[in-house]
């Protein structure tokens, strides 16, 4: 049995903003198939009572002093933007149901 | 004038002797950059303008008998997933085209505090996802050794450029390998620091716990001397490891002997291991046993399972890196979205390619509800068993010697429609990430006319024991001077 069908590479991709073409995701659907299989193999390692590693070298979380420091240039920060007005940063319509107007 | 394969001290002296002037130095590069990206394509982008202005500088600055440092108007490039302020990164990637960094990377800012002129950007793996430099947006770069095959990757252009004696030097970075692996394949050192030992402010992210900034050289002193520049703790990075940069090059005196060299078991018998690569590394491992290093074997149970780790855990760390490019702050928009969401979604499917595609869709989905525990969470607590056996072994040795890659570099398109082939090749490598202890690659030999990469793991903090031992093996074996041919 797949352990990872077509539709779920679909829901993944809405989840990941990504759009895939029908080749494409058939195809993903197949790669990523394989190398779930393989990823399977951590199944056998026993790791009851054994806790998980998010960082290898565990550091204490760095304090500093909180003081104020010049911030990015707002115009630096927006400098990049593909569409702005002024410092602020231009998005297609967000809210649904008047996409004609 | 400068010799196109001179070391870093040898350039340095030249330029403390008037031999030669850094304009003269950053010159020459810049025109071997140009003369071999027809065929080697090592580079994404030059600055050949601002490069020129740094080194009349840095010229100014010895005449008047005040260079910031040794490295001062030394020539050397970056990988193209380290912003500096004013100038492009696009990490391969169609999705950044058209970025302009406002700040510049720790990493980078140390060395042009030393006076170093960055060249240009070289090519990578897209957002360094892969083994071969293949998945770039500007196509792939070709090994100096032989053109028809990969330099390995994903720092595959920095390799291929100190290879090919265009710079004695570059920065890479190695998630998984993507410093030794591509260093192996083009005959060169190279070095991935103990996590946190490098800032990675200003590194554009991948995978955040396993990321980290290193170094491409021709010898293991110039890797020494360039990565303590590099190096120690920076507040920007809540990561760094709070203690100063270690001194390196004074620790390299060539003696070797009492040192202990564990042979992992498993990474000797291991399958798909070509024998002319295991035959060099037992060669190597004879070598440093001659010159007074005592030989012992130590276990690594879990690093049969180190592949299948790091591919969850790098992808679940990568898909949520990547959301960041959402078309909105910075980068390509995709044009004519009727709303947000569907802007997202047509920026990112035409921004990025195949390989980031499926590794943002594979941790999407391992860190998804109902797979989490069974896949993600897993893959954590086998990287808790994996740090146990590098702990264990460390007890009873001072580094860990194993093959760098179970092969030599493999031919460009050998492995593009076969991902888990491509992810195979970083069976060596991706165990220190995961353990976030320092690895280094040597060239130890030829199998048919190719590099062979010996890799040296040490225990977290230990650049400079590696270094030692790297630096021993090189007096006493001709490998690191062999150079590609048909780039004299």
């Amino acid at each position: 049995m797949a352990r990872i069908t077509r539709d779920e590479v679909e829901k993944v991709a809405a989840l990941a903003r990504l759009s895939l073409g029908d080749e494409a995701a058939e195809r993903m659907a197949s790669e990523l198939d394989q190398i779930l299989e393989y990823a399977w193999s951590l199944s056998q390692v026993d790791t009851s009572d054994v806790e998980p590693t998010a960082h290898a070298i565990p550091l204490p979380t760095p304090l500093r002093e909180d003081r104020a420091a010049p911030p990015l240039d707002p115009e630096l920060a927006v400098a990049n933007a593909p569409e702005r007005e002024g410092s602020a940063f231009v998005v297609p319509k967000v809210i649904e149901g008047d996409e004609e107007g | 004038m400068g010799a196109v394969f001179d070391s870093l001290s040898e350039l340095s002296q030249k330029l403390a002797s008037r031999e030669v002037s850094s304009l003269e130095l950053v010159g020459a590069a810049l025109a071997r950059a140009d003369a071999t990206q027809s065929t080697l394509h090592a580079f994404v982008g030059l600055r050949p303008a601002n490069a020129r202005a740094e080194a009349e500088q840095s010229d100014a600055r010895r005449r008047r008998g005040e260079p910031r440092s040794p490295l001062d108007g030394i020539p050397i490039a970056i990988k193209d997933n380290m912003v500096q302020t004013g100038e492009p990164t696009t990490c391969a990637s169609r999705i950044l085209e058209g970025f302009v960094s406002p700040y510049t990377a720790t990493a980078v800012a140390r060395l042009e505090h030393a006076g170093a002129v960055v060249i240009g950007r070289t090519n990578m793996d897209e957002f360094a996802m892969g083994s071969s430099t293949e998945h770039s947006s500007s196509g792939p770069t070709r090994n100096p050794w032989r053109l028809a095959s990969t330099p390995g990757g994903s720092s595959g252009g920095s390799a291929a450029a100190v290879a090919a004696g265009i710079v004695p030097a570059a920065l890479g970075s190695d998630t998984g390998g993507s410093i030794r692996q591509p260093a192996s394949f083009c005959g060169v050192v190279g070095i991935k620091p103990t996590y946190g030992r490098v800032s990675r402010w200003g590194l554009v992210a991948f995978a955040s716990s396993l990321d980290q900034i290193g170094v491409f050289t021709r010898s293991a002193r110039d890797a020494a001397s360039l990565l303590e520049r590099i190096s120690g703790h920076d507040p920007s990075d809540s990561t760094s490891i709070p203690e100063p940069a270690p001194e390196l090059a004074s620790a390299l005196d060539g003696d070797v002997s009492g040192l202990v060299v564990g042979l992992p078991r498993e990474c000797f018998v291991a399958e798909g291991v070509d024998p002319g690569v295991l035959a060099a590394v037992e060669g190597a491992v004879a070598e440093l046993e001659r010159a007074g290093a005592k030989v012992r074997e130590v276990s690594l149970p879990h690093t049969r399972h180190a592949i299948a780790t790091y591919y969850l855990i790098a992808t679940a760390e990568a898909s949520s890196n990547l959301a960041r490019y959402d078309g909105v702050r910075y980068g390509r928009r995709a044009s004519g979205a009727r709303n947000l969401t569907e802007m997202y979604e047509r920026t990112r499917s035409e921004g990025f390619g195949e390989e980031v595609k499926r590794r943002i869709l594979l941790g999407t989905y391992v860190l998804s509800a109902g797979y989490y525990d069974a896949y993600y969470r897993k893959a954590q607590q086998v990287r808790t068993l994996l740090r146990g056996d590098f702990e264990r072994a460390f007890g009873a040795c001072d580094v860990i010697v194993t093959p760098t890659c179970p092969e030599v570099a493999f031919d460009l398109g050998a492995k593009t429609s076969d991902p888990l082939a491509m992810y195979l090749s970083d069976i060596y490598t991706v165990s220190a990430n995961l353990a976030g202890i320092p690895g280094l690659s040597i060239p130890c030999g030829l199998v048919r006319g190719l590099p062979v990469g010996l890799q040296l793991l040490g225990p977290a903090l230990g650049e400079a024991v590696l270094l030692r031992m790297a630096d021993a093996f090189e007096r006493r074996t001709p490998h690191q001077a062999r150079r590609p041919e048909g780039f004299p």
